[in-house]
């Protein structure tokens, strides 16, 4: 085993979130003892109560901003970080909580809470790197966990780690999947999603459902207009760009666009 | 006059077929029917092949139909291309092992079976002729695709199905099989027979076929044989209403770099690589390092990429440097169709059709070179 002196300091915190991506970390079953060797987990309290105090060498950032107190708590830990990553639909898009971001916050708090006055929330959630910097964003609701596994390794070798930004198409041909959009007209988000998943819903016959967020340099609305066309109703192609990543900017606006056209004559 | 004979029951003539080249050490691929399309994968006899099924074609349209009699080879090409065998999505170049005092370094890990194709169209074995001198006959042969190549043996398959999405007959690459291959076969299907007519392209497809012959029935082919196969690839021929004059694509591509239609065109590009990955001449791949979590081992593993992604065109501490889809639609048709002439003195594009139908976007090469050029001409 390595010196636990020489070992870098990991801490995982939490904010608005689900908790499914830092499970990601405790599924690694069969690594988890590998990475255990290599660094010093310092704060993880989904793992253990045990905490050591900072800096840390790296943190990993699950959940979106959604309080002041979250706001100030993000300052903080980033100060605290030589590195610092964010994990995750919610930490790097707002997750689907930012669904809150198209409506009036008071509403939703009176229909949910019996006494509203009692809650303190910000009208909007946000992605942590609107907060502060974020050295790499990892996607997905979850996250993969070789994906995660693959980040740590290129942290540990300092080198870059081999996270590809294009499509979800690229990984269906790598597998050999047929296209369920053109072979079964299935509608598929897959065109302008992240890859990561490994094509998971397509390869069993689904349409991609665009965890991962937007793909680099996506475009919606050719998709929009290519669903359209294959009879994919308005209401329901909004609602595809408005779930786990609606936050990400392309899908935020080209949800918005295909509101507004829906609602002028 | 090329030997050829006829085999008078077809679905037996395959099955003996499929087994001769599997004794001779071949894993025999071919297109089956799966998840909706005629995909390429393991043959175990003629009835793995999709018998009674054809596909309809368009941009960004395929489905398949049954049909109402057992011909087995009466479809267009599917999403997939020999490339996948010969040049696979993924394979490790070379991994270390960390030792005493350095690193153990080993080869690429599995050398795969040598392939023989069944059902292989002429654009199929034009494509691979155009990868030939890409990743063969170029100053930087790729071995595993050397070794792939030379090992593997084409049986053809006259067209007689063309989509609306083909174009081979405007190319030159089609629909009869010409070069290439070690046997063409012609199916005749008629209300009284189903029948292969069998030509030898080669000295062991010669031997293939004689042990074929020694375990099913047939009897040697006749001039009517030979005038019913021009007539259905003739028929082929004058059904794709689809064209691209290879030298005139070539020409009013590279002199309009700067058309507004690759604008036009960009605002549909989904940049989501299926044009590429589906393109069975398209060859650029990435290579990524891989190391294990306690940095004991490294792989480098090569693995297809597009000319879309970004990462394909990002230089270092530059960025991608071509960072819009306009030019990175632009790159991919001006070098499939102008500057691949510079490049491999032919046409990268063999008029299969795939990046017409499995564009999701149904972005039509043909349609976008035919802009360019009518409104060059206004």
């Amino acid at each position: 085993m390595v010196s636990t002196t020489s070992r870098p300091k990991i801490a995982v915190w939490k904010f608005a979130s689900c908790d499914g991506c830092q499970l990601s970390l405790l599924d690694c079953e069969d690594e988890l003892l590998a990475v255990a060797d290599r660094v010093q987990i310092a704060y993880f309290l989904e793992a253990t109560r045990a905490t050591i105090d900072g800096p840390y060498d790296l943190s990993i950032v699950e959940g979106s901003i959604t309080t002041e107190h979250d706001a100030e708590r993000i300052k903080t830990i980033r100060a605290l970080s030589r590195h610092l990553i964010t994990i995750g639909a919610c930490a790097t898009a707002g997750g689907v909580q930012a669904l809150r971001n198209y409506s009036d916050i008071d509403d939703y708090l009176g229909i949910v809470y019996a006494t509203p006055a009692y809650i303190s929330t910000l009208a909007t959630s946000t992605p942590i790197s609107a907060h502060v910097q974020v050295d790499f964003e990892l996607r997905g609701c979850p996250i993969d966990k070789h994906q995660l596994l693959e980040v740590l390794t290129a942290f540990l070798g300092q080198r870059r780690p081999n996270i590809a930004g294009h499509s979800v198409c690229v990984e269906c041909k790598l597998r050999g999947n047929v296209c369920v959009l053109v072979a079964g007209g299935t509608p598929c988000l897959g065109p302008i999603t992240h890859a990561g998943c490994g094509a998971l819903c397509p390869t069993y016959a689904r349409g991609c459902y665009g965890c991962f967020g937007p793909a680099e340099d996506p475009n919606p609305a050719s998709l929009s207009a290519q669903l359209d066309r294959l009879g994919v109703d308005r209401v329901d192609l909004i609602r595809m760009l408005r779930t786990f990543n609606t936050g990400a900017e392309p899908f935020r606006a080209e949800s918005q666009r295909l509101m507004t056209e829906a609602s002028s004559p | 006059m090329t030997a050829s004979l006829v085999l008078t029951a077809a679905a037996q003539g395959v099955d003996e077929l499929i087994a001769a080249l599997a004794r001779r050490g071949y894993c025999v691929v071919g297109p089956r029917l799966r998840d909706g399309a005629m995909v390429l994968e393991e043959l175990q006899g003629a009835a793995s092949l999709p018998v009674g099924w054809t596909d309809e074609q368009e941009a960004a349209t395929y489905r398949v139909h049954r049909r109402d009699d057992r011909a087995l080879f009466a479809y267009a090409v599917g999403p997939q291309s020999p490339r996948r065998y010969l040049s696979p999505p993924r394979k490790t170049l070379w991994s270390a092992l960390r030792i005493e005092g350095g690193f153990q370094f080993e080869g690429e890990a599995d050398e795969p079976p040598p392939y023989a194709f069944v059902g292989v169209k002429a654009c199929e074995l034009a494509a691979i002729a155009v990868q030939d001198k890409v990743l063969r006959d170029g100053p930087y042969p790729d071995p595993s695709y050397v070794r792939a190549r030379q090992q593997a043996f084409f049986v053809g398959v006259n067209c007689g199905s063309p989509a609306a999405t083909c174009f081979c007959t405007s190319m030159g690459t089609g629909p009869a099989v010409e070069a290439g291959h070690d046997l063409a076969i012609t199916e005749l299907l008629t209300a009284g027979a189903h029948e292969l007519l069998v030509e030898i392209g080669s000295d062991r497809g010669g031997e293939v076929m004689a042990e074929v012959q020694s375990t099913v029935s047939w009897r040697p082919a006749t001039d009517g044989d030979r005038e019913a196969k021009h007539q259905i690839v003739a028929e082929s021929a004058v059904r794709m209403t689809r064209r691209l004059e290879p030298t005139v694509a070539r020409d009013v591509l590279i002199a309009n770099l700067e058309h507004p239609r690759w604008d036009d065109v960009a605002t549909r590009c989904l940049s989501c690589t299926n044009c590429t990955l589906v393109c069975p001449t398209c060859f650029c791949s990435a290579v990524e390092d891989v190391s294990s979590l306690d940095g004991d081992r490294a792989e480098r593993v090569q693995r297809w990429d597009s000319c879309f992604t970004l990462g394909h065109s990002t230089l270092h501490g530059a960025g991608s440097v071509r960072g819009d889809t306009r030019s990175r639609y632009r790159q991919w048709l001006t070098h499939k169709l102008s500057t691949w002439w510079d490049q491999f003195g032919v046409s990268g594009c063999v008029g299969c059709g795939r990046c017409i139908a499995w564009c999701p976007a149904g972005i039509d090469l043909t349609e976008e070179v035919a802009a360019i050029a009518r409104e060059k001409e206004q």
